[in-house]
């Protein structure tokens, strides 16, 4: 009888499978329709084994550094951050250095102003919000601590099934390397008409980005090959300075900042699931040993 | 015979023990296959309360102070703004610390006392770093329970506690009053001429 | 219950504290003698998969509340700095936020279990209701706790669930304002919130005891939902059933870590990573996952009935949805438990599990064709199968030959 219910079982699970591939066709359809979806980068953090490439990192964080943090802030990232392990790893000296050409608010310092030190925050390059979007057409930099996570891709049926099963978490970083590999000097061919027909229209002050939703971004192209200059490393190999690379580098620094323990997380997760899995097997065991001669 | 059986639930961390007697499992045991039996049970046991262990761990790790709380356990501190005869008060681990540039007066009076004078003898060079002697840089609260003493009063010309009046010289030394200690020296070093290292 | 009591005690200590403060008795009853139907399959193991999960909420719930600061202002960097500088508070808030899917997983297929071997039949329905009280005060609790982040998800659920009120007549906008302690969701909201979400999970392990000593009143059903006739039938609770439930639960944190270290945040919404805004509303926005059935049948009322609004209407379908678990033991008044006897309720039971998965599905989609269609002959058919097709099975169908013993069902069965 218990077999019975097992059949049974198997039944609703396979007519649910096939509810549920029915019932996804439709956005599939849609989802081509929307148009550009983010193509899927190899990063090095991605999947159960990905780790964070620390050269890279220190890559992320010049292009940062250089170009992003003029109008973005972080507020949640500290100087210290930039040397924990997992990270940039940069090392004690380099963040007290660095640290100390920032200046912060500081109510018992002389002035109220004083040099950071390791302990302070990431100074935000605007005081407030309005000052932000005063300095930026109106448009709010968004904020870069946790951004690699607060956006996302929505990927179709079955994909998204799948991604429980691979742990994909780049989604976030998959938009932000497309988005800024994504602008037009003009609005393309590609470009939605508007629901009367009418061609694409630009707002004054904005720019054409296939990736960004509504595809009028306020930020202008802030990348482009050649703005920052890379140093050689040690062995004398150099990384290319393009637009393709600087979106990595930055975007793979954004992952870190949203997320600066993913290493041990994950490390900890092997110790734990081989636990688990060598814990149930030794729990079965015990288990059938105790019901033997049980009719059950 | 009976066997202690101790299996961990790992989510709550609790730890269930259970003992039974083996007439319970099964009627037609061998003894071998109850060795083997008690192998099993013992090694889950064993396996299920290392896990536990595994999940309290961090469940009381994480009152332990956290990484922002570390960040400021060690400060360092340019001492080049503070005159002679000034003293200014910083925070370091939520603790108030004066730093004082004492004046060549204090510094004698201070070395000169005998140590059979003091209730917590304690050298002058033991409370400074050989060559900054004019630096005296101490965790401002009264040994006695805790207050902060005024600078530059008292009859040692040092500091002295409103609260239950304790007298300490011009190295923080407990003179007189009820406090049992002189003003705690915190770990630091002079990492050059003017900048100091709290922690 | 007294007649299930092995106990002798020990020693004059024991014998003492037993005349006294009876526990070791107590314990010894209900946790280890219990006489348990010995043919309790693995979806009966999700009982204390569930009072696991309640555990592990509590433990690491009242260690967050250590680090967690409930202000408009602070909350959602309070969370990050959980996250960042707490000694292990990524995987502790991970395990918290993961560990609500899971709790709903766990409740789901323990109600849908119920529904399937007819455990809320008599004599059990005031076990069953108090299993219903649990999954309401559940999902408050789920929905509150979703408010603290302090996210755009958490504002802009908080906003649309709490203008459900206002679905009211005359007194709506007036209790709204009384629960929001405002005229929006605001910091009175999420400061009462947070004392809600800490006090509601004592007070459904309070209502779990009740649930467990309901249990143990006529004991459990079983697969096969023949009554335990003798001894024969039955098995001590332990160690039979705490090994078994042990395993349950090992098996069960297997992809519970999964998620926790591997994909702790593909449970829940990249949008929640931006600190709520009251001016700009997600794109699309969308309860948590286990609400997902009810979010549906909320927003399938999209017409007038009569003088009911259609926004009143989803209001009144929902609660109707919910009320519908509560009195199912008067709908279904066949007198064969399990499923697994019943030719005809098997079939309609299973399209009712495979409506409610549509029904979750339903839920994530926008508000557009086919989507609107099906989310409607979804909820009907979520009434049909309660009102209708219970109590008309209940008189027509012919169940299959019942064993006439637990015992005589398993025979031939050992496991070795």
């Amino acid at each position: 009888m218990i077999g019975a219910m097992k059949m049974n079982m198997n039944k609703l699970i396979i007519a649910a499978a096939a509810l549920v591939v029915g019932l996804s066709m439709a956005p599939v359809a849609q989802a081509a329709e929307a148009g550009v979806q983010p193509e899927r980068q190899a990063w090095s953090f991605g999947g159960i084994f990905g780790t964070y490439d620390t050269n890279q990192l220190q890559r992320g964080f010049q292009v940062f550094r250089e170009v992003c943090s003029s109008c973005h802030s972080a507020h949640l990232i500290s100087f210290r951050n930039l040397m924990e392990e997992g990270g940039p790893e940069f090392s004690e000296a380099q963040v007290r250095a660095l640290a100390a050409e920032y200046e912060v608010a500081d109510i018992t310092a002389d002035g109220g102003r004083r040099p950071a030190v390791p302990a302070d925050r990431w100074p935000s390059p605007f005081a407030n919000d309005q000052e932000a979007r005063d300095a930026n057409g109106g448009a709010l930099p968004p904020d870069f601590s946790v951004l690699a996570k607060a956006r996302g891709v929505k990927d179709p049926f079955p994909t998204w099934i799948f991604n429980y099963f691979t742990g994909y978490q780049e989604g976030g970083v998959d938009y932000i390397h497309a988005l800024l590999n994504g602008y037009h000097e003009e609005v393309p061919e590609s470009a939605p008409h508007g629901t009367d027909g009418e061609p694409f229209q630009l707002p004054e002050g904005k720019h054409y980005n296939d990736y960004f939703p509504g595809h009028a971004i306020g930020m202008a192209p802030p990348l482009a090959d050649g703005v920052v200059s890379y140093a050689e490393s040690e062995d004398g190999q150099s990384v290319p300075q393009t637009l393709e690379q600087y979106s990595t580098d930055v975007a793979a620094f954004m992952m870190w900042m949203a997320e600066p323990h993913l290493v041990s997380r994950k490390q900890t997760g092997f110790a734990v699931l081989i636990f688990l899995v060598l814990f149930a097997g030794l729990m079965y065991g015990t288990k059938r040993k105790i019901w033997a001669g049980i009719e059950h | 015979m009976s066997i202690l059986l101790m299996v961990s639930r790992a989510g709550a961390g609790s730890v269930i023990c259970a003992s039974y007697g083996e007439t319970d499992l099964s009627t037609q045991a061998e003894h071998s296959s109850t060795n083997r039996r008690d192998f099993l049970f013992v090694a889950t046991g064993a396996v299920g309360a290392v896990g536990a262990a595994a999940v309290v761990w961090p469940l009381i790790n994480q009152l332990n102070p956290d990484a922002s709380t570390l960040a400021l356990a060690s400060i360092q501190y340019d001492v080049t703004p503070i005159a002679e005869g000034q003293s200014v008060t910083i925070m370091w681990r939520g603790l108030p610390v004066f730093v004082r540039h004492r004046t060549p007066k204090e510094i004698e009076e201070a070395q000169a006392v005998p140590l059979s004078d003091l209730k917590d003898p304690e050298t002058d060079e033991a409370r400074t770093k050989p060559g900054h002697e004019q630096w005296l840089i101490m965790i401002a609260n009264c040994t006695h329970l805790g207050c902060i003493p005024v600078g530059e009063s008292g009859d040692f010309d040092g500091w002295f506690c409103p609260c239950h009046g304790s007298h300490y010289d011009s190295a923080g030394r407990i003179r007189r009053g009820p406090a049992p200690k002189n003003l705690v020296v915190p770990p630091y070093e002079f990492l050059s001429d003017t900048l100091v290292q709290i922690g | 219950m007294s007649e299930h009591s092995t106990y002798v005690p020990g020693n004059a200590v024991e014998k003492w504290l037993d005349d006294r403060l009876p526990v070791v008795r107590f314990a010894k009853e209900h946790l280890m003698d219990f006489p348990t139907p010995k043919n309790l399959n693995y979806w009966w193991t999700f009982g204390a998969i569930l009072v696991m999960c309640l555990g592990v909420q509590i433990v690491t719930g009242i260690i967050l509340a250590m680090h967690y600061t409930p202000n408009v202002a602070m909350a959602f960097d309070s969370v990050e700095h959980i996250r960042r500088d707490v000694n292990g508070g990524r995987i502790i808030q991970a395990t918290h936020a993961v560990g609500a899917s899971m709790f709903f997983i766990a409740l789901y297929i323990h109600m849908f279990r119920g529904l399937f071997y007819g455990s809320y039949k008599a004599p059990r329905e005031i076990l069953w209701i108090l299993g219903v009280v649990i999954f309401l005060l559940t999902t408050a609790t789920a929905f509150m706790g979703y408010i603290l982040p302090w996210g755009q998800m958490s504002f802009w659920g908080a906003t649309v669930i709490s203008n459900i009120f206002t679905a009211i007549p005359l007194v709506g906008e007036n209790i709204k304002q009384l629960v929001l302690g405002g005229f929006a969701v605001g910091n009175p909201t999420l400061n009462r919130f947070f004392s809600l979400h800490y006090l509601l999970p004592f007070i459904i392990a309070a209502v779990v005891a009740l649930h467990i000593w309901a249990l143990h009143v006529p004991g459990n059903n079983n697969p096969v939902g023949v009554d335990v006739k003798d001894s024969r039938d039955t098995v001590p609770f332990h160690p039979y059933y705490t090994m078994k439930d042990l395993y349950g639960m090992v098996l069960f944190m297997i992809p519970f870590a999964w998620f926790v270290f591997f994909a702790p945040d593909i449970l829940g919404h990249a949008d929640n990573y931006i600190m709520a805004n009251a001016q700009v509303t997600p794109a699309h926005i969308v309860p948590e996952w286990y609400l997902l059935p009810f979010y549906t049948i909320l927003r399938a009322i999209d017409f007038n009935i009569l003088f009911i609004d259609s926004k009143l209407g989803g209001v009144i379908a929902m609660g109707g949805a919910m009320a519908c678990l509560l009195v199912v033991p008067w709908l279904d008044t066949s007198k064969v438990r399990s499923g697994t006897f019943r030719p005809m309720f098997k079939w309609f039971y299973g399209l009712f599990v495979l409506n409610f998965i549509g029904l979750a599905y339903l839920g994530a989609q926008e508000a557009a064709e086919p989507y609107t269609t099906l989310a409607k002959v979804c909820t009907a058919y979520y009434f049909l199968y309660f009102l209708v097709i219970l109590p008309v099975l209940s008189r027509i169908e012919t169940p299959k030959p019942l064993p006439t013993s637990i015992s005589e069902s398993v025979l031939g069965k050992a496991h070795a």
